[in-house]
């Protein structure tokens, strides 16, 4: 079974950003807040609620996949897609073309930040706001 | 050294010549960060001879050692000469301070001059900016942070520091709020951003750093993080929170009550930190990079119109803030106290500083040493329409007695009279623990007379038979180990899940090297440069004179002797002459 994340409990966020701290760390090796996939923010202020944004993994059509003009992305079982950075040239395509705005791009690196659902968020989350769903592997 | 640098990056700022430079300092390895980098800034910077608030005082701000990197290392430590003590000015901020300065690459700030209009700053990696905040100036702590919200970029990577009404007026114990729920609270930091016309800061995070062992570095943050999350450790202050300690506080009868004339609040039962959770409570939130979430927010209903015209207002509450501008004055329901606190909040006073004053000037009113000709509006313990008004003429200076107010009980007996019940040690306002000697002295001999420098009220809960030389000891020995814990800057809630060990297992993953032995010389070298700049401001353990009222109410302990608490006091500080008499 594929599993894809679910932030379905942002009631209950108390803003300590280790899900973003964690994400980065895993998957780009920095202490970062611009590297996360997840991104925490409030909505307006610190008395609004916090939102997480995040990949919803698409299923069927994803746009961000067919924005890329060079083939970077492919489906991923389960929803969302895989990044091939060898192949990606860093034109931005595929971070407009996502509407939820899950993608944010690394200006250092000059490729996108694409979301795996590796889950590493959801394990440093300490008030259940993050977690992990079983879906049927559609590939 | 800072995290993966031989260096510690310092970027000065100048207020008056709007000059900025960054200067990389190798000196400053050898404090470590927070508090040490902080205090060699403040002895290097500080015009001993000049007032606490001309212009050419310094601000200093310093992020530590292992800054928002690992869990509840939150804090970023605020040093500067106090208005409010004439010596020593040390506090601390949690919210989102510590991670958008490590991100946008600054270690330590330095803030000098005073700009000529009203101005706020933009701290960024690859600008700093002054901007004009002519139009910020009179408003209070939300409206101010929401405006530059609006205008600024940034969002979720950025702190906003700003300071109300009364740190423009510049009263002594003026707070700077950061992120709307935390502050630099205590001895009067808002009162320098006012006399700089400095309205308010804005940092923003936008770098990253590389993880240079990530396999080492990654297990001991998992170590600690579930250190944090899984055991019991933390779990009070995220379940009721500080304010769990309200009943027990009062049972033991440490909890100041009508200007400490009492120990105990008979009704205590109904401003608990249970209370709280039952009838206000409507979230909890975290500073960044802490999973625990110890910040309350109480709400209540406010009725601001006939024809049931309601609003709902927010506020985070805790216990010092219960203590001070609840039992402190009588107000004896939750609705109350968080109403109290949120003008407290948008005037920008320190909470503690703030119920203790108008505890001493509700005594002074009863006494008559003062009259309606001076309070204009009566003050009565309970009254609470009347201590919001009594902020307000305070934040505002609205007469020459409220301007003498809000330089704190001590300037305010001084002129009135009641110095022996102006509760306040070295002229700073009692915290909400009267548990006996351990907290007289404590505060006393605290460096920054706060019951945070050596936690003198906890070792009287846990010390079993009263021993002169065991508790000048521990105190010593608190006040030291603090000076490593405030380095990193950990939140001290935390200071159990950090022990020696566990430092230094965090250190050494991030490009330190360091033994036990190497954080006890930092700690002597922070302690002692902080006592070297009380020397310096003429601060003298032997002309401290302690309220009456502190020897008349007794404490969890009994009565407290009033010479015994001096002899303590006298022993500490010969303690202090030899230590500083020691090489470094």
């Amino acid at each position: 079974m594929a599993k894809i994340i679910k932030a379905d409990g942002m009631n209950k966020c108390i803003g300590c950003y280790s899900c973003m701290l964690s994400c980065s760390c895993i998957n780009y090796k920095h202490h970062s807040l611009e590297k996360s996939a997840i991104k925490i923010k409030t909505s307006g202020g610190l008395s609004g609620k916090f939102t997480s944004t995040v990949c919803v993994a698409c299923k069927d059509e994803r746009a961000c996949l067919e924005s890329c003009p060079s083939k970077a992305l492919e489906k991923r079982s389960g929803g969302g897609v895989i990044l091939n950075e060898e192949v990606c040239i860093g034109c931005k395509k595929c971070v407009s073309a996502c509407i939820v705005g899950a993608i944010s791009f690394d200006e250092e690196s000059k490729k996108p930040i694409i979301c795996k659902h590796c889950g590493i968020c959801t394990k440093f989350c300490p008030h259940a706001c993050l977690r992990m769903e079983e879906v049927d592997d559609d590939l | 050294m800072m995290i993966y640098k031989n260096y510690i990056s310092v970027l000065y700022i100048d207020l008056s010549s709007k000059k900025i430079s960054v200067k990389h300092r190798q000196d400053l390895c050898e404090y470590l960060g927070g508090v040490g980098v902080a205090s060699k800034l403040l002895e290097e910077n500080i015009k001993p001879q000049l007032h606490p608030l001309d212009e050419n005082q310094p601000i200093i701000f310093a992020i530590g050692a292992a800054s928002s990197i690992f869990p509840v290392i939150t804090k970023t430590v605020a040093m500067f000469y106090s208005p409010l003590t004439m010596e020593l000015g040390e506090s601390y901020a949690g919210g989102r301070m510590a991670m958008t300065l490590l991100f946008a690459g600054y270690d330590a700030v330095v803030i000098t001059g005073k700009s000529k209009k009203p101005t706020y700053l933009t701290i960024k990696s690859n600008n700093i900016a002054f901007k004009d905040a002519r139009a910020l100036w009179g408003l209070c702590t939300d409206e101010t942070g929401r405006i530059i919200r609006e205008r600024e970029s940034g969002e979720g990577k950025r702190s906003i520091l700003r300071i109300g009404p009364a740190g423009e007026n510049l009263s002594s114990f003026a707070n700077v709020c950061v992120d709307t729920y935390r502050h630099f609270g205590r001895l009067g930091l808002g009162a320098l951003f006012g006399s700089k016309n400095l309205k308010a800061i804005v940092t923003i995070g936008d770098q990253s750093i590389q993880i240079e062992n990530f396999k080492e570095y990654f297990k001991v943050y998992k170590e600690i993080y579930k250190k944090v999350t899984e055991t019991k450790l933390m779990k009070k202050y995220h379940d009721l929170g500080t304010s769990v300690n309200v009943l027990p506080m009062n049972k033991i009868g440490s909890f100041p009550t009508r200007n400490l004339t009492e120990n105990h609040f008979e009704y205590a039962e109904n401003i608990s930190g249970e209370k709280f959770a039952q009838k206000n409570l409507i979230r909890k939130m975290a500073c960044t990079s802490c999973p625990v979430g110890c910040i309350h927010i109480g709400q209540f209903r406010r009725e601001f119109d006939e024809g049931y015209e309601f609003e709902s207002v927010n506020v985070a509450y805790d216990y010092e803030l219960i203590f001070a501008l609840g039992s402190y004055l009588g107000i004896n329901t939750t609705d109350a106290i968080l109403e109290l606190i949120e003008k407290v909040e948008q005037m920008g006073f320190d909470a503690i500083s703030t119920g203790v004053v108008l505890g001493w000037a509700t005594e002074s009113y009863k006494k008559g040493l003062i009259t309606n000709d001076h309070t204009i509006i009566p003050l009565k313990y309970g009254h609470v329409k009347n201590y919001i008004k009594a902020v307000e003429y305070m934040a505002a200076n609205t007469n020459e007695f409220y301007k003498i107010l809000s330089k704190g009980s001590y300037k305010a007996s001084q002129k009135y009279g009641g110095m022996d019940f102006a509760v306040q040690f070295a002229g700073n306002e009692t915290p909400g623990y009267h548990t006996g000697y351990g907290s007289i002295v404590g505060h006393t001999v605290g460096a920054r007379h706060s019951h945070l420098c050596n936690a003198g009220y906890s070792i009287d809960q846990s010390m079993e038979e009263f021993d002169k030389e065991k508790l000048i000891e521990m105190i010593f020995y608190e006040e030291r180990e603090r000076c490593i814990l405030n380095s990193l800057i950990i939140c001290l809630f935390a200071r159990k899940v950090y022990d020696k060990n566990t430092i230094l297992l965090a250190l050494n993953t991030i490009g330190y090297n360091l033994t036990e032995n190497d954080l006890t010389t930092i700690a002597d070298k922070i302690y002692k440069t902080k006592l070297k700049i009380k020397k310096m401001l003429k601060f003298d353990l032997k002309n401290i004179k302690l309220p009456k009222r502190i020897f008349q109410t007794p404490s969890a302990n009994g009565k407290i002797d009033e010479n015994l608490a001096y002899e303590l006091i006298n022993l500490y500080n010969k303690k202090l002459e030899a230590y500083l008499n020691t090489d470094l």
